[in-house]
């Protein structure tokens, strides 16, 4: 039965203090007649506008036809033809209202499925008018959520004066996904680091897809065939019809991507360079981080001995973690000081830390060129800028931000680097570049957490994935969506260490298991023009190939910082200044 | 009879429901829900109730009888029983399920049908005592007087 809906949706301005917002319009979905009535008498009780529908495919019919007719969707969990879960998923990629779920059963996990669907609360039958009483409040956090999203986002990055304006489109897919983004970005900005809360987090995770190249592949087509501007993760994965992609997924990717266009648009005017970022080293651990909400860098680009002991321990505890480079963020991001021992690598690498830090206010005094091993972003293409939302690995990208950020007092672009991902270091060996995403993630974070690296010198992010290298010219500041790339590469893999700044790593860098020559090779620029499709092939071939190993050691000519796989020792050599990290990362490349 | 005498069988009557566990206060809450615009809420909701556990009843009855027992199916009527039963208040008839919804997870088939045997009785225990109490009140109210339950049991 369709309640007549009040042309003016309910507001929340409009409610008294003290009162009930009456005339808040709910859905109620329960194949349960008595709890039907129940629940919706004590719903119009309330003052509320109520609608009743006795399964979840009318429901979600209703929804589709009248996507504003409703504030807040209340659901039953165990419904004969469509899970409550499944319901709950839909509702919030299509419509991206409050779903409260309830249901007689309060055992732990079904509830933990709640809050990992997305629900915004749980409530356990029988259900009391106590309970009901005060879900408006859910409709008025998440209306607040979302102007401050766009806020966040359309306020655009100010690091390097270029202002990465996100379209409120960006918002269209999974904003619930965006606001977990754009929340986890603010925590993790202005929390600190927090071990127990990562650890808390990641047991959250949820499973990540693992964007092959045929699938990405196929993904480009369902995008190119629906027209950048209107692919929407529906279509998309309707159009794609993979069994067990979810829309959130695609959404995630579809950011990602997004930021990736975005990026290598910009940056084609930029410097040709492609940094690797000692941080992104660092993030290798730091993808290990994510998921956490919070950044243990400081803003002094200094990482605290608390965070590289998380990095550490987040290492540990990931198996099959790969690492990522771990950069001496300290050195790295420390600029007034970069003393490179007097080796041209060093220098180098100084220098291309120092543009790393582009993430904000680094000198360009870095030279690209010595970042540019890795593989330098391609910037050709078109809207690189993905706001696919990653919404398994959100957390990793914002984390990652969160770090640079942190790292560089702001303007750290974040890696996502998912630890434990395995590829994670590509750096495109042999000239195989694989696009950075950098620029593919961008999550709802505000220009602020962009990563500066990518901004400023054109940095080129070796994203774990495909090591994909992402010069940040002038798109440097475009990073700011880059810490998403760990985000998709996050997604990718399981232990995908994202590095960016491939100019430090070029020095740096040696993967072994891809044979890549030593530092000479960093130097070498990467060819720029490969497409950002070609460059996402790279990154997600690179990505697929996750049960390979790749032992990658980066090495500071002076010193070298080991981080084995398993036990995570991370030795961080007394670099005064840099950056990166020498980080075995025991990635078999079979096959790569 | 007499209103008040009415009204105090009806007091003790529902008292000792509460007593003995048949009820709990969620069976408070629907008289709470009950008012002007809504005058006969209390009895709708527990005739929807009876309607529902009768058919969840003989559906579990069907599926345990079957040759080979759908334990999933099982198990999602006897949830759906417990949610409809916690809903109201019936409380004898929602503890009845817990170790019913056990052995299904056991697909212990002996285990189920007793399990099915109990809800059953309680089922018809609660029947027969709403039944009972809703006959009072239709004295009470006939009789000119007012049960809204609440006023009293506050």
């Amino acid at each position: 039965m369709l309640v007549s809906r009040s042309n003016a949706s309910w507001k929340s301005e409009d409610r008294t203090s003290g009162q009930f917002p009456t005339g808040l319009r709910v859905l109620l979905v329960d194949d349960d007649n008595t709890c039907l009535k129940i629940v919706s008498s004590i719903l119009k009780k309330c003052g509320y506008e109520v609608t009743q529908k006795s399964d979840a495919e009318s429901a979600l019919d209703l929804l589709r036809k009248n996507k504003n007719g409703y504030d807040i969707v209340i659901s039953d969990v165990h419904m004969p033809d469509m899970d409550g879960f499944k319901l709950l998923e839909h509702i919030g990629l299509e419509m991206d209202l409050p779903v409260i779920m309830m249901s007689a059963d309060d055992s732990k996990d079904v509830v933990l499925k709640g809050v990992t669907h997305g629900a915004c609360d749980y409530l356990i039958k029988p259900i009391s008018i106590e309970a009901l009483k005060n879900i408006w409040q859910h409709v008025v956090r998440k209306k607040k959520q979302e102007l401050k999203e766009k806020d966040f986002e359309c306020s655009g990055i100010s690091e390097d004066g270029e202002q990465q304006q996100i379209s409120p489109e960006n918002f269209d897919y999974s904003s619930s996904v965006n606001e977990v983004n754009y929340k986890n970005l603010k925590k993790r900005k202005d929390e600190e680091d927090d071990e127990e809360e990562r650890d808390d987090t990641s047991a959250l995770k949820k499973p990540r897809v693992v964007w092959s190249n045929d699938l990405h592949q196929q993904f480009v087509n369902a995008v190119h065939q629906l027209g950048i501007e209107k692919a929407v993760p529906k279509k998309i994965l309707e159009l794609m019809n993979v069994p067990g992609l979810t829309r959130e997924k695609v959404a995630s990717h579809l950011q990602k991507f997004r930021l990736y266009l975005r990026k290598a648009s910009q940056h084609q005017s930029g410097r040709n360079n492609a940094f690797m970022g000692a941080p992104e080293a660092s993030f290798g651990p730091m993808s290990l981080m994510n998921g956490r909400n919070r950044q243990p860098l400081t803003a002094t680009g200094q990482i605290p001995s608390r965070s590289l002991a998380t990095f550490q321990a987040a290492a540990l505890s990931r198996p099959t973690a790969t690492y990522v480079p771990i950069v001496d963020q300290r050195n790295i991001f420390r600029f007034e000081t970069p003393k490179l021992t007097s080796e041209d690598d060093q220098q180098q690498l100084k220098n291309n830390v120092k543009q790393m830090n582009l993430f904000h206010g680094i000198s360009s005094s870095m030279k690209p060129k010595q970042f540019a091993t890795l593989h330098p972003f391609a910037q050709s293409s078109g809207d690189m800028n993905m706001e696919a939302d990653y919404s398994a690995q959100m957390d990793q990208p914002q984390q990652m931000t969160q770090i640079f950020n942190d790292i560089n007092g702001g303007n750290v672009s974040s890696f996502e680097s998912s630890v434990g991902q395995p590829n994670f270091i590509k750096v495109i060996p042999s000239g195989v570049h694989g696009p950075t995403y950098n620029s593919l993630y961008q999550p709802s974070t505000p220009p602020g957490n962009s990563f500066p690296l990518l901004s400023n010198s054109g940095m080129s992010t070796l994203t774990s994935k495909g090591m994909l290298q992402e010069e940040v010219n002038s798109e440097m500041q475009q990073s700011r969506g880059f810490v998403s790339n760990y985000d998709v590469l996050g997604g990718l893999g399981k232990n995908t260490v994202q590095m960016v700044n491939s100019s430090l790593a070029d020095n740096f860098l040696r993967i072994e298991g891809e044979r890549q020559p030593d530092t000479g090779v960093q130097n070498n620029p990467f060819p720029r023009q490969l497409s950002e499709e070609d460059l996402f092939t790279a990154f997600f071939k690179q990505n697929s190939q996750n049960q390979s190993k790749m032992t990658l050691t980066l090495t500071d000519t002076s010193r070298t910082i080991f981080l084995s796989n398993k036990a995570c020792m991370l030795q961080l050599s007394a670099f005064e200044n840099m950056y990166i990290v020498a980080v075995t990362a025991e990635i078999d490349l079979s096959g790569s | 009879m007499e209103v008040n005498q009415l009204q105090r069988t009806f007091l003790e009557y529902t008292a000792a429901l509460f007593r003995e566990g048949f009820l709990d206060s969620q069976f408070t809450q629907l008289y709470q829900l009950q008012d002007e615009s809504n005058p006969k809420f209390v009895v709708e909701v527990v005739s929807l109730f009876f309607d529902d556990s009768e058919r969840l009843i003989n559906d579990l009855t069907r599926a345990l009888d079957e040759p080979i027992v759908d334990f999933k199916k099982i198990d999602a009527h006897v949830h759906q029983l417990k949610g409809s039963s916690s809903s109201i208040g019936a409380h004898r008839v929602k503890n009845s399920c817990l170790p019913f919804r056990d052995f299904c997870e056991a697909q212990n088939t002996d285990g189920c049908l007793r399990c099915l045997q109990q809800v059953k009785q309680e089922y018809l225990l609660i029947k027969n005592k709403l039944e009972d109490l809703f006959q009072l009140e239709k004295q009470i109210v006939a009789a000119g007087g007012s049960t809204n339950l609440v006023e009293w049991m506050l």
